[in-house]
């Protein structure tokens, strides 16, 4: 069921830019129309390119936010690595970051 | 014997049904008038029945919304659900990031197997554990999630007397009680799991099903927000519905000055504004001896008039059993991306 919703109407996460307006929408209660254009004006990206896999997966390892597929070397930028970077783009408090910034003595 | 063309759909319960164009438009007529009646709520528009009708009758086993129509995806006890429903032997941590990493979701919940929260205070250290280490490896936003399932602190598992099985004595007044009490334990245990889920660093919690057991339910997911963002503010709430109404068990429980039993999603979505949500899942159940067109009708009613007054993210429940998908455990696509689509073009949710 989770595969169908996927296909017929998500966003794809992190294939895309779902996570990202995901977290908008937590972070600040839009809904989903202002959640899209609050990431799409912070990314310089058109709502096609935002909802569009082969532009965002340009976008988010130009930027290191992380996709899913990805060759295993030394640049490779997913998990913790890639909220520092998307936190500071979107300028949004990432829980798990400010955590790991504390812990870690990073100011 | 009718030679009118016959339509493939399916009935609540997910079996095949074949239907003319008639029985379909009055399917629609009829799911749609049963919302009005039961919400005191507008009717859908003429144009978003035509708009169901073409849906219902779409070509193809799987439909879907143009790109830039997508939404983002909400859980319930996403990430053990390998498990938990496939009796795939694999942890959480690993679940989470199938679901980024091979699902496309946009977000999913670290719960445990027996998903309430009395269960899930008693081992929270080691459940926000578990969590820490999905927060470490994965992307996307993360919530711990649970149910405030009442029903689980009554006696003899509980604390607290039983009122299923003391209205039936007539022993209304000390039914009344032990709900009332039942509310704060759960609140209790609700507000300690989001204390050590927000201090490893979770983007949300997510209090699932909320009412299941009645108003009581309901009103201990309530308190338990409102507690939870006035403690751990950076810590996003999620607020899922369990039923279309909520049930009166107590039948007297307010928040805010309003009276919780009876209320619909249009309703309940408000006083989730009230509490701090920033995200509510909306319920409507699915009829399994009606047809497809009559439920999705019935419930893109329900849902619109909760997207029109709904100032926080809505995501609807389209799982098993409500909001037009049948009451069935193995699913099928044709069924549930047809909801997808109406859900989205016809109620404007902003999730799943």
């Amino acid at each position: 069921m989770e595969a169908t919703h996927a296909i017929a109407a998500g966003m794809g996460g992190i294939r895309t830019a779902g996570d990202l307006v995901m977290r908008v929408q937590l972070a600040k209660k839009l809904r989903i129309a202002e959640a899209k254009k609050y990431v799409a004006e912070k990314l310089d990206v058109t709502i096609d390119e935002l909802c569009d896999v082969i532009s965002m997966t340009e976008v988010r390892e130009k930027r290191g936010f992380g996709i899913p597929h990805f060759e295993p070397d030394a640049n490779v930028n997913i998990g913790m690595e890639a909220k520092f970077r998307i936190a500071e783009a979107l300028g949004l408090r990432i829980n798990s970051v400010e955590r790991f910034k504390r812990l870690a003595g990073i100011k | 014997m009718s030679k009118d063309k016959r339509y493939f759909t399916r009935r609540g319960d997910g079996s095949i049904v074949y239907l003319t164009e008639r029985e379909i438009r009055d399917d629609i007529v009829d799911g749609v008038a049963d919302a009005v009646k039961r919400g005191k709520i507008p009717p859908l528009t003429q144009d978003e029945m035509d708009h169901i009708f073409g849906i219902v009758t779409m070509p193809g086993g799987v439909v879907g919304v143009a790109p830039e129509d997508t939404v983002v995806s909400t859980s319930d006890s996403g990430s053990s659900k390998f498990t938990t429903k496939c009796g795939i032997p694999i942890e959480r941590v690993a679940g989470a990031m199938i679901h980024e990493r091979v699902l496309g979701a946009d977000s999913v919940d670290i719960g445990g197997d027996d998903y309430n929260y009395k269960t899930a205070k008693g081992i929270a250290k080691r459940e926000a554990s578990v969590l820490k280490r999905a927060l470490d490896v994965t992307t996307m936003p993360l919530f711990y999630g649970a149910m405030p399932d009442l029903g689980f602190y009554t006696k003899p598992d509980g604390p607290v007397d039983n009122w299923a099985e003391l209205l039936p004595l007539g022993k209304v007044d000390e039914a009344l009680a032990a709900q009332e009490e039942a509310v704060g334990h759960s609140v209790h245990d609700i507000v300690y799991v989001a204390q050590q889920v927000d201090a490893v660093g979770a983007d949300g919690i997510h209090i699932d099903t909320a009412g299941a057991a009645g108003d009581g339910d309901f009103l201990a997911a309530l308190e338990a927000t409102e507690i939870i963002k006035e403690k751990f503010p950076n810590l996003a709430v999620s607020i899922g519905m369990s039923g279309e109404f909520v049930l009166g068990m107590h039948g007297r429980l307010k928040y805010k000055d309003k009276r919780l039993a009876g209320l619909y999603a249009h309703d309940q979505v408000k006083l989730a504004e009230e509490a701090g949500a920033s995200v509510f899942g909306p319920v409507v159940n699915t009829n399994s001896d009606k047809s497809f067109p009559w439920n999705i009708s019935r419930v893109c009613t329900f849902m619109k008039a909760c997207s029109e007054v709904a100032n926080i993210p809505i995501h609807a429940n389209a799982g098993m059993g409500v909001c037009g998908v049948p009451m069935a455990e193995n699913m099928t696509a044709d069924v549930v991306s047809r909801v997808d689509k109406c859900l989205i073009e016809i109620c404007k949710i902003d999730g799943l």
